[in-house]
């Protein structure tokens, strides 16, 4: 079953055309991701998911269009989305944060046993976890802002370079902790990485953006082993 | 002594009116970056509504009440129709329709109650009760005391409602506020009808000591602009505590320091500026950022 399908979107920043035409799909409970080059349009493709840009063609979520809806209204359907550059709220608390994510829940009870779950993935925003956010690390941030995502249970995450500015050792453990969310919640993801070694541990499939196009799609094996692919996005 | 801590209790009194009106900029400033240069005037709009529902028989804490009501819806009506078209753009045309604002609710208030001063009664008797030997009156004390009260209202819902986490996230961080469901337009107006609520508070509290005029207020946005400034815009906390202190320092001034006297006193708070600026240019709370107003 397709969980979200767009077809032939485009997008504009003012008088500037930026998506020419990107046509993916996540199947349930699937991981997809969406490589390409820095300015090939992956960020403004998980906006238009989020009702944050205006846009044309179809993007449908279990069979309703999204277009024309506000990004709260997307939430409410199912969807968390974990912006690049992380969103933090600086000036609440990590519970806040938390508790922010899990604003559109009523079921009061499993907010806090969500949240002591995301404490023992994530021991660092235990330590942290009544300081303000601006305090924390920028892997700490990150830890936040998956957790933000996580609290509230949504049919589908999108991930915006999660590893985006990290060390290596930080960006595998937010992987690490996505990857478990992941097996524990059946959440199906559209992950945009730059960094194609650490998507394909996650991703079933991927497509690749150029200039807001989509170019290429495959499952990771394949990608992998693409000449092309292996130049442009895992360093040979 | 007496007449010291009569000045102070009276101090104390027209600081809370113009921290009452430094929070509801400060409101506004945080869920929006703007500075509501109209919040003054919005509150004289406010006290003219329920000097009205007085003029209909109503008793006066209804009549008050009633316009504190009308006043948040007002102000949630402005944000929706008239600033939202403005969010995001350059500060300084924010700033003209803002200052458009006043100039535009001052008119319609003269124009619909004229510009004579009118009586507006007070909440308080005009008696007076005997403290350390000071005669402190009820209505400084009694204006001091409601606007403290409704301060630390605010403080509980800031900090313990799931409303107020709301507006505070809005605030922090609009995107991703509304990438967790956050309704963010309709908490903006919640953020500017409380704001203008609160300006209703301290313009029915003022109106009896200052007289209702389209243009009562004027003064008090200057001192509260100074509270902020002072404060700190990003300290709620620190804002209040400014405009105590500026409250008790013009009045303690007037008295104490000749060539000042009752007619400089406005002078008090740019020179506590001046001086607090020089040397801490975030404010006595405040966090580093860039305020520019
Ligand atoms: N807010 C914006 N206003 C104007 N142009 C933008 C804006 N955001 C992104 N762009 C442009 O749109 C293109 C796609 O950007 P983006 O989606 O952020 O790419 P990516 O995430 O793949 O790096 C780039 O050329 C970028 O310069
Ligand atoms: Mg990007």
């Amino acid at each position: 079953m397709t969980l979200l399908e767009i077809t032939d979107l485009t997008a504009h920043y003012g008088p500037v055309q930026v998506l020419h035409g990107v046509s993916l799909s996540v199947p349930e409970r699937g991981a997809v991701g969406i490589l390409g080059a820095n300015g090939a349009g992956k960020t403004t493709t998980l906006r238009a998911i989020s009702g944050a840009v205006r846009t044309g063609g179809q993007i449908r979520f279990e069979g309703q269009d999204l277009r024309g809806r506000k990004p709260n209204e997307v939430a409410a359907l199912g969807i968390a989305h974990v912006p690049e550059g992380r969103g933090t709220l600086g000036n609440l608390t990590v519970k806040e944060n938390l508790q922010v994510g899990a604003y559109l829940r009523k079921d009061r009870r499993r907010i806090q046993q969500d949240i002591d779950h995301l404490l023992e993935l994530f021991p660092n925003l235990q330590e942290r976890y009544t300081s303000n956010a601006s305090a924390l690390s920028g892997g700490e941030q990150q830890m936040l802002a998956v957790g933000r995502a996580y609290m509230a249970r949504p049919k589908l995450l999108l991930l915006d370079e999660a590893s985006l500015g990290l060390a290596p050792s930080t960006a595998k453990t937010v992987y690490d902790a996505i990857r478990v969310l992941r097996e524990e919640t059946g959440v199906a993801m559209l992950l945009v990485e730059q960094n194609a070694n650490l998507a394909f541990t996650i991703v079933d499939t991927a497509t690749v953006l150029e200039t807001g196009r989509s170019v290429l799609s495959g499952t990771s094996a394949e990608l992998k082993g693409r000449d092309e692919i292996r130049k442009a996005y895992l360093g040979g | 002594m007496g007449t010291f801590i009569q000045l102070v209790v009276d101090g104390l009194a027209m600081g809370s009116v113009y921290g009452a009106i430094a929070l509801a900029i400060v409101l506004v400033n945080q869920s929006t970056g703007m500075i509501n240069f109209a919040q003054g005037g919005m509150a004289v709009l406010s006290a003219y509504l329920a000097f009205t529902f007085l003029g209909l028989g109503l008793p006066l804490i209804v009549a008050i009440l009633l316009s504190v009501a009308a006043s948040f819806i007002i102000g949630a009506l402005i944000e929706r129709f008239l600033m939202r078209r403005f969010m995001g753009r350059a500060e300084d045309t924010q700033v003209v329709v803002t200052v458009g604002l006043l100039t535009l609710l001052t008119g319609i208030c003269g124009w619909l109650w004229s510009y004579n001063n009118l009586q507006f009664p007070s909440l308080f008797p005009s008696s007076a009760f005997t403290f350390l030997g000071a005669a402190i009156s009820w209505r400084s004390f009694g204006t001091f005391l409601a606007i403290a009260g409704i301060m630390v209202l605010l403080q509980l819902l800031f900090r313990q409602t799931k409303l107020g986490l709301a507006l505070r996230a809005v605030a922090d961080n609009r995107q991703s506020a509304s990438f967790a469901g956050l309704p963010v337009g309709r908490l903006l107006m919640v953020g500017w009808g409380l704001a203008a609520a609160l300006g209703a508070v301290a313009g029915a509290l003022v109106a009896p000591r200052l007289s209702l005029t389209p243009g009562m207020l004027d003064t008090t946005l200057v001192y509260a602009l100074a509270a902020v400034i002072l404060g700190g815009i990003t300290s709620p906390v620190g804002v209040v505590v400014a405009a105590w202190l500026i409250g008790v320092l013009e009045n303690l001034a007037a008295v104490y320091v000749p060539i000042i006297g009752h007619d400089l006193k406005i002078a008090v708070p740019f020179i506590l500026l001046f001086v607090v600026l020089l040397l801490r240019p975030q404010g006595l709370f405040g966090r580093k950022t860039v305020v520019r107003v």
